[in-house]
């Protein structure tokens, strides 16, 4: 009997059933549905943590003043802070160094005419931009002489266009930045959010001496040439790794730090941070996924039930077919692709459900989603496996049949 | 020359009733030629139901020799007899065993899905064509319930030709219904005897066997008479 004679026995018999067929297929739909969502929303945010890391410069690293990188860290007064000297040390002594930038934020209030907006103002070194993954649009970037010399010129991202300028070119125009008149040299390109929900737009960035005199009053604190942290990209073809510790033993050497004794200062690779955030979420991914994978082998055990159900129930069935010339190979055939074919229908509602409620997710909350393309496939052709494993246990029961006892079987 | 189509010699059928042998067919010799009429008689328990399992070689004998159409049938893998079930004998049942909610053409085209042999290119025309000669042309379509119980009959009638089978074996066909069907049933045997179409019957009814030219009686598993019906002509 041919294959495709075989399938429609099979889809004859669902029809027949068809509440039965349906409730035999659920715990198959509800365990495809699942492992599709959880895979989704699994890849979703790990494509997030991936634009994050773009976003950042994932050979970016941050040199801070204060023990530890992450974690519990002294106040910020508590260690010496990083200054103009350490910057030009590390630039002239290593040429891994692609760009090398300190940064002071403080966040003040910034006027034009009669609106004000209060905004992060970054004093930055002219290599800030590139490090830190921004795009000037329009204008130009500060020059050497702007950054050493206090230049009163100002580079603004979008949301200070925005909410300043109603959009139009804010280029040679005048803001106030605690009262001192800026000009606007330059805009960078819009950004988006930093993976906690920072917007990179909503900044200006100021020469670093500027900053350092007239925005946050830092230099009241007796050190005229701090520099905030250093942000520093690292040559692609030098690994970051080593450039950390070569970074960090050039740095206790110049704080001066007692072989044994704990670094005033720390060295981060925010993508690492990221990364290991990253496996942490892939691992969660992982062990929904099994979860659901569970639920598939529930759903697999349900359709054998009802398989042998159905084959007790069918018996005269069989016997018939046995008496006309059915081989225990047709009838084995029968109830199996009509067990896989209950499990393929089931995984397709399932497909659909699943990529469907990944998309509701998408629309309603702030899950990042991203569909897996194979995870389809590899679902649908896991649904066909349940099947020929659940439904093989009943169909030999079948096929084995006496076909005289089951003429007879009332 | 006699054209013998089934060939009995020595058969016994033992079952193993929980520890406790029941032979059910003991020592039958027999002989069936091609275009008999034969009905199988005798009480319930007497061997009868049992032979014409043997002959349809849904079960296969203890001991002796079975050649039905030429195939040994005690020697004989499961596909092989499966394949033997498919061409060579047509079943009909006292129950009938239609497939329900299936159509009467579908019910009678069940055998060719079974069968490989390229004999039918066309299995929907050679179903239809059954049942035209069992007289439901116009029932093609009916599921078992919209059809009466000699209706019923008639498509698993159709269903046993639709593979040109050597032999019809119907194992009390006319149990179920009432006499005046009973009638049109055997009349439609008569029919295809007429046609050249082995027909076996099984039956406790003496009406049923009377139908038919040659009588084998059996009791306790033994084949004890075996009688030709004159009354009736050829």
């Amino acid at each position: 009997m041919g294959l495709w004679n075989t399938i429609s026995i099979a889809l004859v018999a669902l029809r027949l059933n068809k509440m039965r067929s349906f409730l035999t297929m659920l715990g198959i739909i509800i365990g495809i549905a699942s492992v599709i969502v959880m895979v989704s929303v699994s890849s979703g945010s790990k494509a997030e943590i991936e634009r994050a890391i773009d976003q950042l410069g994932s050979n970016m690293l941050t040199v801070r003043s204060g023990a530890q990188a992450f974690g519990r860290r002294g106040g910020s007064g508590s260690a010496d802070p990083l200054t103009e000297k350490h910057l030009a040390r590390l630039k002239e002594k290593f040429d891994f160094i692609d760009g090398i930038s300190g940064s002071i934020g403080s966040t003040v209030p910034v006027v034009l005419g009669n609106r004000n907006w209060t905004t992060s103002v970054t004093g930055i070194h002219s290599d800030y931009i590139a490090v830190r993954q921004w795009v000037i649009e329009d204008g130009r970037n500060f020059t050497d002489r702007e950054v050493k010399s206090g230049g009163k010129v100002a580079i603004v991202g979008q949301t200070i266009i925005d909410q300043l300028f109603d959009g139009s070119s804010p280029l040679g125009a005048r803001i106030r930045i605690k009262n001192i008149p800026f000009t606007v040299i330059g805009t960078l390109q819009a950004k988006g959010e930093s993976m906690f929900g920072r917007s990179y737009d909503d900044v200006i960035f100021v020469p670093i001496s500027t900053a350092r005199m007239r925005v946050s009053g830092r230099n009241s604190r007796g050190v005229p040439d701090q520099v905030g942290n250093i942000y520093l990209t690292i040559s692609p073809d030098y690994d970051i790794k080593y450039a950390e510790e070569d970074i960090k033993d050039l740095m206790r050497e110049l704080r001066k730090i007692a072989p044994g004794a704990q670094d005033d200062f720390s060295v981060a690779n925010f993508s690492e941070f990221i990364r290991a955030r990253n496996e942490t979420s892939a691992t969660l991914g992982l062990l929904l996924a099994a979860t659901a994978a569970i639920a598939l082998i529930v759903g697999g055990i349900g359709i054998m039930n009802i398989m042998l159900v159905s084959v007790t129930e069918r018996t005269r069935e069989i016997g018939l077919r046995l008496a006309v010339g059915a081989s225990q190979g047709d009838i084995l055939m029968q109830f199996l692709v009509e067990a896989v074919t209950l499990c393929l229908i089931g995984s397709l509602f399932g497909v659909v459900i699943g990529v469907g409620s990944g998309e509701l997710i998408k629309q309603l909350t702030a899950i990042p989603v991203e569909l897996n393309v194979p995870i389809i496939f590899i679902a649908i052709s896991s649904a066909a496996f349940v099947g020929i494993f659940f439904g093989f246990y009943p169909a030999r029961k079948a096929s084995r049949l006496n076909p005289i006892d089951a003429l007879r079987y009332e | 020359m006699k054209d013998s189509l089934i060939e009995c010699r020595a058969v016994c059928k033992n079952y193993d009733m929980g520890g406790e042998v029941i032979h059910a067919l003991r020592d039958v010799s027999l002989s069936i030629e091609r275009g008999e009429h034969v009905a199988v008689t005798g009480a319930s328990g007497s061997g009868k139901s049992t032979l014409m399992n043997l002959v349809g070689a849904l079960d296969t004998p203890t001991r002796g020799s079975l050649v039905v159409d030429g195939m040994n049938l005690e020697t004989q893998d499961p596909d092989t007899l499966a394949r033997f079930r498919n061409r060579t004998v047509g079943f009909v049942f006292q129950q009938f065993n239609l497939l329900p909610r299936t159509s009467a053409l579908e019910n009678v085209r069940l055998p060719l899905l079974y069968s490989r042999n390229g004999d039918f290119p066309n299995p929907v025309e050679q179903a239809a064509r059954c049942l035209q000669r069992v007289g439901l042309s116009d029932r093609m379509d009916h599921e078992p319930s919209q059809l009466s119980g000699g209706q019923q009959q008639r498509v698993a009638i159709a269903r046993a030709l639709v593979n040109n089978p050597s032999v019809i074996l119907a194992d009390e066909p006319t149990g179920a219904l009432d006499s005046y069907t009973s009638m049109e049933i055997l009349d439609l045997f008569q029919e295809l005897n007429d046609g050249g179409m082995t027909v076996i019957v099984v039956t406790h009814e003496h009406e049923v066997a009377a139908a038919c030219r040659r009588n084998l009686v059996f009791r306790d598993g033994q084949l004890i008479e075996d009688v030709e019906m004159e009354g009736r002509s050829a």
